[in-house]
């Protein structure tokens, strides 16, 4: 009987441990969200990225369809590469794709919006974004509205 | 002067030895490992009184943590209007560093601390003599269970930590402070990674748990078989312990998070 109610213990204490772990998986971390089990991959080139961090989302009007799989500094165009991975479900984005990097918020972190276009032809693994739309760098804006200001 | 220089040559020679004491005591719990197969009972029991029986504190100090960081995390993030980033703030600091680390200063003071004075009297009693005696290996029916009991035990105590500190910064961030609940879970959410930030704070844990569990196994095991031997192998074991937790997190978070 005694040996009884020490299994029992560990039982429930190895549950507990278990169920902590499983809410850490989903209500903390959002495991699913970092498994994109199929995608594609897109790249598109940006002449300024600005604060735009790998795994940041990836949005078509303001849903969330992928994620930014890697970034590196292209030496020959002398612009910045994203390679975007696409969930393969989203494969309806056509070739004039515009990719634009936004800021959630003003201080916020940075994500890219696609715009998608008219062209019958669909985006495939590999292919490249043709329209591309900076990172809006506050200093240039404040630099801009102080020349404005100092001309009146 | 070279009474001095002797004396400090003495006592590294004697950590030294000590040191290499601990290794030797460790391959020798390590390869009668096959018990705990063998005769899982044991180690349930030993789960039961180094896992279980820590539960209580382990859940009171999480809740209570995890309402500080909901408490100091709003009064620093308010200031910046970013009172939304809570979540993040609160499951951050817990999952990475505040869960392993606290739990297994907790863990060390609450079972490394029984498991020493147990054992330290169990050698005093001369019951381990008495059992090789007997032809009972001891490392086997003795400190084999009980290591991997605590060894076990860890990453659940510090899984559970963490889970409870998340509700204690809910607790105080959306029940006190009106942070909102979407967004503290969102944010969380989103800053939150389960490989890099979860599996390297179960990584950690088990990590202090299998050095907590050794420290304390060997400085019961090496304790001298006096009153005073006792009294202060369970203090070393506190002490020694707490100081590997912290300084192998050093190493451990500058190995997990530094590269990045």
């Amino acid at each position: 009987m005694k040996v009884r109610f020490f299994e029992l213990a560990v039982g429930v204490f190895v549950l507990l441990g278990v169920a902590a772990l499983f809410y850490l998986a989903i209500q903390v971390s959002n495991v699913t969200d970092y498994h994109d089990r199929d995608t594609y991959t897109v790249t598109a080139y940006f002449d300024n990225i600005g604060g735009l961090k790998t795994r940041a989302p990836v949005t078509v009007s303001g849903v969330r369809i992928g994620r930014v799989a890697e970034i590196r500094y292209d030496p020959e165009q002398f612009r910045a590469e994203v390679k975007l991975a696409i969930r393969s479900e989203h494969d309806y984005l056509p070739m004039d794709t515009q990719a634009a990097i936004h800021t959630a918020g003003l201080l916020g972190e940075q994500y890219i919006a696609l715009e998608p276009g008219g062209d019958y032809d669909t985006l495939q693994d590999g292919d490249e974004v043709m329209f591309t739309q900076s990172a809006l760098v506050l200093e240039n804006l404040i630099g801009r509205f102080m020349t404005n200001m100092g001309s009146d | 002067m070279i009474d001095a220089i002797a004396s400090l040559g003495r006592s590294s020679l004697n950590a030294l030895v000590v040191f290499g004491r601990a290794f030797i005591f460790l391959i020798q719990v390590l390869a009668s490992l096959d018990i705990v197969i063998r005769r899982f009972g044991l180690t349930v029991v030993q789960i039961y009184s180094v896992g279980v029986r820590s539960l209580l504190i382990i859940i009171v100090s999480g809740l209570f943590v995890g309402m500080v960081l909901g408490y100091q995390g709003y009064i620093t993030l308010v200031n910046f209007g970013a009172a939304e980033a809570l979540g993040g703030v609160v499951a951050l600091s817990l999952v990475r560093e505040l869960g392993p680390v606290v739990t297994a200063l907790l863990f060390a003071g609450r079972a490394g601390s029984a498991l020493t004075a147990e054992l330290g009297l169990m050698k005093t009693t001369e019951q381990l003599s008495a059992m090789e005696m007997m032809a009972v290996n001891p490392y086997r029916r003795i400190f084999a269970p009980r290591f991997v009991a605590g060894f076990l035990s860890m990453p659940l105590l510090a899984a559970i930590f963490s889970a409870v500190g998340v509700m204690g910064g809910y607790i105080v961030g959306v029940g006190m402070l009106g942070v909102d609940s979407g967004a503290y879970f969102s944010q969380m959410q989103s800053v939150t990674d389960w490989n890099e930030d979860v599996l390297s704070g179960v990584i950690k844990s088990i990590v202090f748990g299998f050095v907590v569990t050794w420290i304390a196994v060997f400085q019961g095991f090496n304790a001298m078989p006096t009153s005073e031997g006792i009294s202060r192998a369970t203090t070393q074991t506190v002490v020694v312990s707490s100081l590997a937790v912290l300084g192998l997190d050093f190493i451990l978070t500058g190995l997990m998070f530094g590269a990045g």
